[in-house]
Order: structure tokens, then sequence, then C-alpha cells
């Protein structure tokens, strides 16, 4: 099934598909690992709701829902 | 001598191996990003001598932020002799990612895998030969932090400098062509490193295209012929995929993974750090706690609670005596918390060398002694007594940093910081200014985006730094003591609330205004918590303290002479201090500013305070006031040795008190000041242009031609900021006329930035 990484549920695992967004923003989600065929474990959203945690890779990242809804991923 | 550069990801310890391999004094953290510009040391272990510079951290030879540029710059422009790659052996996957970049360029690399006693403890093993094997190049395990294989490193780092490495790339698949044809076409140019700009070009990386316009041409007419099954012609993510896909295909075998514990003791300490509920309570316990322990006169609440409890004097002990004197820095009616002591310990030492400085100087000439003793002990000193705090306060967040507790307070913070088109990593740098604004601004660097930058850069005088303190607890103590009203800790915290609600409503301008732009994007590592090293907070505490003593002898002693000079001489060369008696003693006191220099100056520019409360309505005396605004242009400590020096004049004999109070009183009742005009002086030094230091850093943070623009925001803002208090505090409804200023500034504004209004100008970007 297909789904954007905005949309997980807390513990909620999958693997990236494509990402989507230009630029610099898609090159930094390159660089920190977050590329097709990444495994993506999220791990909890911030006490305000927003930004998220997530695994890859073996360690934590941390970026908005605006930046996870260019993540497609696959669960 | 030959020269090795440090190269790695944020966190893998750089910095630790570089105080190891040097021994110097570097700054090490935690918050990804400390290393704030490249540092040099020298290796004199080997057959020769090395150079070692550490970089700061970075992921990737794209860069994002401008600390990213100076690594990248320094390995392509300044070609050292060999990287060392270090590389964290507990995060493999996404520290190789960076090698199979490094080995793009000409440059020998030695791979240091650091942390392997980590790994070794979580039952993990790590292959090097293996490694080695498969990417050609040394690979050494150590661990910069108990000192072990560093010997072994350099020595397989210097042996790799010796020889010629042939650049190779991972990037094989579909691309591969396009690569070798780009590299040809720029190795016959004379580019150096040319496989590596090969492989930027066909990424899109933004530098190389605009350097090498030809070649990118050449990648959009292969495009259009190729096309992979999976990432279509979209070689950015293709070239990242095949990177990561050596990695886990090629490399992985090197890692045997043992046992794994289900929650990490990080992810246990995140479950109370960054709960939903409990996250920021706990955030703002801690900064509490950290503010308490630096500042505050009464630790436990125990005075407050017993209603006042006897100081030294009422419990009948000798205050003149050393060793009750040495108690008294430590407990006086309260006890007080670590950061007053170490200042009271401090003062009690300076005040020593002073009082025997001015014993030694008394047959000597006036002039001279007044020189020695006001003019530069007392400007440095003044300065020095600001050390204990600050020192106190940067070993807090230090020791937050250094934890990886920071990154969680970005994290936690980010959404609000949103709201005023900032991210959560501004945060750093904003509370960074309430010990001092120079580190905060140099910190404004790990922001990738520029317009932030600009924005950070320019409120973070508004988070009022140590220096400011003195002229809130004095000032607000002159008030409470003169007029009798509210409580001088209340309008201090109130101050500083004011400085943070300007700060707010700045940045929310600039970013509907001149600072336009999206909110930029938040993409950081949280690494694993550690426990902070002694060492290394050490090494913080000991930067800092260079850097504030070096600043201390240069500027802030220059402008402390100029400014006793101008004070103690008249236009005709007179020198105007005099000897009079004040408590059985001898001093020096000068009843005469007025005629000098700097009274004369003074008394020019009063007019110009009018509308902020504090000039010419004052009484004949009132350009006191305009002095000390103008001498904390300068540094911000010099406002309340000011006050000491005007203190003397407007009272007519010499005054001198530990916090300033009394001489705030005395130029409260000769000059008739009111309390709104009181109030307006401290905003206005608050939130005005900050002191000769942090401007020279602010000039060189900002990018080219904002520093200008950076000043006159400042002035502007102190200015209508202080107005507006003084007026709506004389006059209150006042407040209805700002009002409806603003009201009617916000709506032009929105109407602007929605474009249904123009002001005759074509708008840039609309052509």
């Amino acid at each position: 099934m297909e789904k954007l990484l905005s949309a997980f549920a807390i513990g909620e695992t999958g693997t990236v598909r494509a990402v989507s967004g230009t630029g610099k923003l898609r090159r930094r989600l390159f660089d920190m690992g977050v590329t097709p065929g990444a495994v993506i474990v999220m791990k909890k959203r911030a006490p305000l709701g927003d930004p998220i945690e997530i695994s890859v890779r073996g360690y934590e990242l941390t970026l908005r829902k605006d930046e996870a809804a260019c993540v497609g991923m696959e669960v | 001598m030959k020269k090795f550069a440090l190269a790695g990801n944020p966190n893998s310890g750089k910095t630790t191996l570089f105080n190891v391999l040097t021994g110097s004094a570097a700054h090490v953290g935690n918050w990804s990003g400390v290393t704030v510009d490249r540092k040099e040391g020298v290796y004199k272990k080997l057959s020769e001598p090395v150079t070692v510079v550490d970089l700061p951290g970075i992921y990737s030879l794209s860069p994002y932020t401008p600390e990213e540029v100076v690594s990248r710059n320094f390995i392509l422009d300044e070609k050292p002799d060999c990287i060392i790659n270090i590389v964290d052996a507990t995060n493999l996957e996404r520290n190789l990612y960076l090698t199979t970049q490094l080995i793009e360029t000409d440059v020998p690399v030695a791979v240091a895998l650091n942390m392997t006693d980590v790994t070794e403890k979580r039952g993990d093993r790590i292959d090097a030969a293996y490694l080695e094997s498969k990417l050609g190049l040394p690979v050494v395990e150590i661990s910069a932090l108990k000192g072990k294989g560093i010997h072994e490193l350099m020595k397989r780092a210097l042996a790799a400098s010796k020889e010629k490495r042939q650049a190779r790339t991972v990037c094989g698949s579909g691309v591969g062509e396009l690569i070798e044809n780009i590299r040809g076409s720029l190795e016959a140019k004379g580019v150096s490193s040319p496989l590596f700009h090969a492989v930027k070009i066909a990424e899109n990386d933004e530098i190389d295209v605009g350097a090498y316009k030809d070649e990118a041409k050449t990648v959009g007419q292969f495009k259009k012929e190729f096309s992979d099954d999976v990432f279509g012609d979209d070689f950015e993510a293709l070239i990242a995929d095949s990177r990561y896909k050596y990695i886990s295909g090629e490399l992985s075998p090197a890692l045997k993974r043992g046992k794994r514990e289900k929650f990490t003791p990080s992810d246990k300490a995140d479950k109370v750090l960054t709960h939903k509920i409990f996250g920021i309570p706990v955030f703002l316990a801690i900064l509490f706690a950290v503010f308490h322990l630096t500042f505050s006169e009464d630790l436990f609440y125990i005075s407050a609670m017993a209603k006042g409890l006897p100081s030294l004097d009422e419990l009948g002990l000798d205050t003149g005596n050393p060793g009750v004197r040495l108690l008294a820095c430590l407990y006086d009616g309260a006890v007080f918390s670590p950061g007053v002591m170490l200042t009271n310990l401090l003062s009690l030492v300076l005040d020593g060398i002073s009082g025997a400085a001015g014993g030694w100087l008394s047959s000597s000439p006036l002039w001279l002694s007044g020189f020695i003793v006001d003019g530069v002990l007392g400007g440095l000193f003044a300065v020095m007594g600001f050390l204990p705090q600050i020192l106190t306060l940067f070993l807090f967040f230090s020791v937050l940093e250094d934890t990886g507790y920071m990154a969680r307070v970005a994290f936690i913070l980010d959404r609000i910081f949103r709201r005023f088109g900032l991210s959560g990593r501004a945060f750093m740098p904003m509370i960074m200014g309430f010990g001092c604004s120079l580190p905060a601004m140099i910190n404004t660097r790990t922001l990738s985006d520029e317009r932030e930058r600009t924005a950070t850069v320019r409120v973070i005088p508004f988070f009022s730094c140590g220096a400011k303190l003195p002229i809130l607890t004095a000032v607000a103590g002159g008030i409470v003591s003169v007029f009798g009203v509210g409580n001088a800790d209340v309008i201090t915290y109130g101050m500083y609330l004011m400085g943070i609600c300007t700060a707010i409503a700045t940045v929310l301008i600039m970013r509907n205004t001149t600072m336009k732009g999206k909110v930029p994007p938040f993409i950081m590592e949280l690494p694993a918590y550690h426990v902070p090293r002694f060492g290394s907070l050490m090494v913080h505490l000991w930067d800092k303290t260079k850097h504030f003593v070096k600043k201390a002898f240069t500027v802030i002693l220059a402008s402390t002479i100029i400014i006793w000079f101008l004070s103690s001489f008249s236009w005709n060369w007179q020198f105007l201090p005099e000897e009079i008696e004040y408590g059985g003693e001898t001093v020096l006191a000068n009843l005469r500013m007025n005629e000098s220099i700097l009274g004369s100056i003074g008394m020019l520019i009063q007019p110009l305070f009018t509308p902020i409360g504090f000039g010419s309505q004052l009484a004949s005396a009132g350009w006191v006031f305009a002095v000390a605004a103008l001498t904390g242009l300068v540094a911000k400590e010099n406002v309340i040795a000011t006050f000491g020096a005007l203190a003397a004049f407007v009272a007519g004999s010499y005054i001198a008190t530990e916090d300033g109070v009394a001489e705030t009183v005395a130029m409260i009742s000769a000059t008739g000041i009111t309390i709104p005009g009181l109030i307006a002086f401290i905003a206005f030094n608050m939130t005005t242009v900050p002191c000769f230091a942090a401007c020279a850093t602010a000039k060189a943070e900002l990018p080219e031609g904002k520093f200008r623009w950076t000043l006159l925001f400042w002035l502007c803002t102190s200015y209508t900021v202080s107005c507006m208090i003084y007026l709506i505090g004389s006059w209150w409804w006042t407040s209805f006329i700002f009002a409806a200023v603003a009201a009617a500034a916000i709506v032009l504004t929105v109407l602007w930035n929605k474009r249904i209004i123009s002001f005759g100008k074509k708008r840039v970007g609309e052509q």
C-alpha cells in the first residue's frame, strides 16, 4: 500500500518508494539517508504535534510533517 | 609541513580526535555543528610534524549550511595532503555515505573508525580489514575518547599522503558512461579532482552546475536518451541511491550485529525528555534551574521562606575580618547560587588588587594614579566581574549541548518557532544570547537559510546578555528605593520579557517585509544522549575565558581609557578629579564632570533623547543619562561604570557601591527623571546597538552589505520601543495612538503582501 510518511502512525514501519520536493530540501533528505529502499520507523511526534522523529539507517532523524509529506512510502 | 584535514559527520568525535592529536583546546559539542570554523594544530609524534585541520562536521559534500561550505571549499581548494575521514562505528551506514564522496576527489583518504569500544560493548563487531580491502583505503580502528589507535592512524595517514591515490566512484550503473564523459572533458581543461566535479554535475549540484555550464548541458543531452527503470532521469536520486546500495551491499558484511536491546538508554531518556505532556514542562524547569543556579541571590529560598535570615553583620561578625569576608561571598542573609558565589569571590580578589595598586601609587602624581586605578584597572575589573556568571551560564549550556539535549529542545520548540518564520534550531543561538551575544552570533552558522540567519543575528542582542544585567539591577534597585514602588526582581524579569517580546515582534515584522521567504526546512539528526565529558567541558570554558579576556584587554581596555580621558579632562587640558575625604579615606573624585569633554558631548546630544524620556525634560544634570547610554555603545559594562563616575558629580560627593543602586539613586534625585523615563532608559540600552565586539561579530557573520541595515534596524527598534514605553508610561491614552499605528501598519503589510495594493514602484520578483 502506498502512503506518505507524514500520514504514518507512531510505531509504523515502511520502505521509501520515492522522494518528491525540490532543490536543497530533497538533496538533504537523500544525504541524510532517506533514499528509495530505506526502511523507516516512525518513532514519535514532538509535544506540539510537529515535527516528527523517525529512525532511518540506524539513527534518529527529525523532520517536519511538511517535509515528511515529500516522502512516499510503501507499507 | 604536511597538512591533514579531519572530515566527518557532526557528532562523529572529530573534535575529540583533534584535541587528542594536537593537545590544543578546541570546542567540542554534541549539538550538530559546534565546530563553527576550522581550527588548526600540530601533531608532533611522527617522523615529521604534521598540521591537523579540524573541519566543521558535514553529512555530504553537497553543502547545505554555511559551515558545510567551509569544509567543502577546504578539501577542494586547499588540497590537504590527506583527509582523515572519521567514521562513527555506531552509525556506519550514514557515515560511510560521506566516504563514498570523499574517494571521488584526488586527495588521499584514511578512514578512522571511531567509537569501536562502544560498538564492542554493544556486542557488534566490525571487520576493519574487510572494509579496508573493499574501500581500498587504510582503515584504522580508534577510540578518540580513550586515545586508542591514534598513533597507528597517523602513521597510516602519513604513508597514504605519500602515494598518489586513484579517484574512484561507486556510481556505476547507468550514469557511469556520462560521468566518465564529463570527467574526461574536465580533465582536458585541467580541472583538479575532475571525477568529483563530474559526479556533482551529474547530480545537478548548484555550485558545480554554475561553474561548468558546458558540461551541465551534456547532462541535459544525456538525460533525453536515458531512462532508468526506477528513477527515470532523476540522477540526483539515482546517485544517492547507488551510494547507499554500495554501502549496504558491498560494505555491510563488515558489520556483525550482536543482540540488540529493544530500547537503548537514549530511547528511555527520550521517553521523559521529549514526552508529549512532560516534554515542555521539563524543558522549562531545566531552563529555570540554569538561570537560578547562575543568578539567584537566594539559592534555596530559605531567606524568602524564613522572612529574612540574619546577615553576617547582624550576627555580630566583624565584616573587616578576611575570613568573614570570604564567608560573605557564600552567605550573607541568604545562601547564594554558585554563579553569585564565584562573582563575589572574584570581586574580592579584584578589589584587593585595586586597593593595593592605589596604595602603591599614593605618592605618584594625581593624574597617574587616577589613570591606573580608575581608567585602566577600574574599567578592566568592571568587565572581568561578569566573567564568573557568564562562565557559569555557559557551563550549563555546554552540559546541555554535550549530552545531546539541545537538539531535543529544537525538536520540542520547532512548532513554536515556525510561527515566527524560524526553525527550532534558531533557539540555540537565541538562548546563548542571554550569556553573551558573540558566541551566539557565531552559532547562527548552523542555520541553513540565509534570511533566517540574518533575522536571528539581528534579534540576538534583544536577549539581554550578562553585561546588561547590571544595568537592570542597578536601575530597578534605584526605582524601588527612590519611588518606593514595586519589586526590583519583578522589574528585572519584566525587562527580560520585554526583550523577548521585542525579538518576537521584530522577527515577525522582518519575516513579513524585508526578510520574506518560506519557513526554512527542519531536517536534523537527534544524536544519542551521552554523559558529558569533563575534559571537553573544561575545553569549552577555557575557550570562552580566553575569548572574554582577550575582549577585556583589547577593545574594552581601549574604550575605558578613552572614556576616562574624555571625562577627566576639560577642553583646556585641565585635570578635573580631585582628592576628597570619604568615609575617613582620601579618594579621587570627579565633581566637575560637567566641564569635561564627555560632559559637553552629552549636553550636545541630550535633546535627541527627549522623546524617550531622558533628554531635555530633565534638570540641568540630565545629560548624564545620555552620556551613560553613549558609553554603552562601546561595551554595556560601561553604563554602570559611567553611572559610578557621574554619580560623584551629581551628588557632589564620592559614591561607590557594589550593585550601583546608590549611584542610580543619586542620579535620579539630581535629574528628576520619572519611572517611565528610567524604564525607557533600560529598554533603550537593552535593544540598541550592542557592544563593539558584538557589532564586529555581526558584521563578519552577516551577508555582504547587510550590516549597515542591521545598525539602522537596532537604532530604530530601540528608539521605537523606548519611546512607546516612555509615552504610554507617562500618558496612558497614547497607547491608543500606538495601537492605531500598529494596526494600520499590519493591515498595510498584509495587503501589500497579498498584492492588493502597491506603492507605485514595480515590485521585485514580479517583473
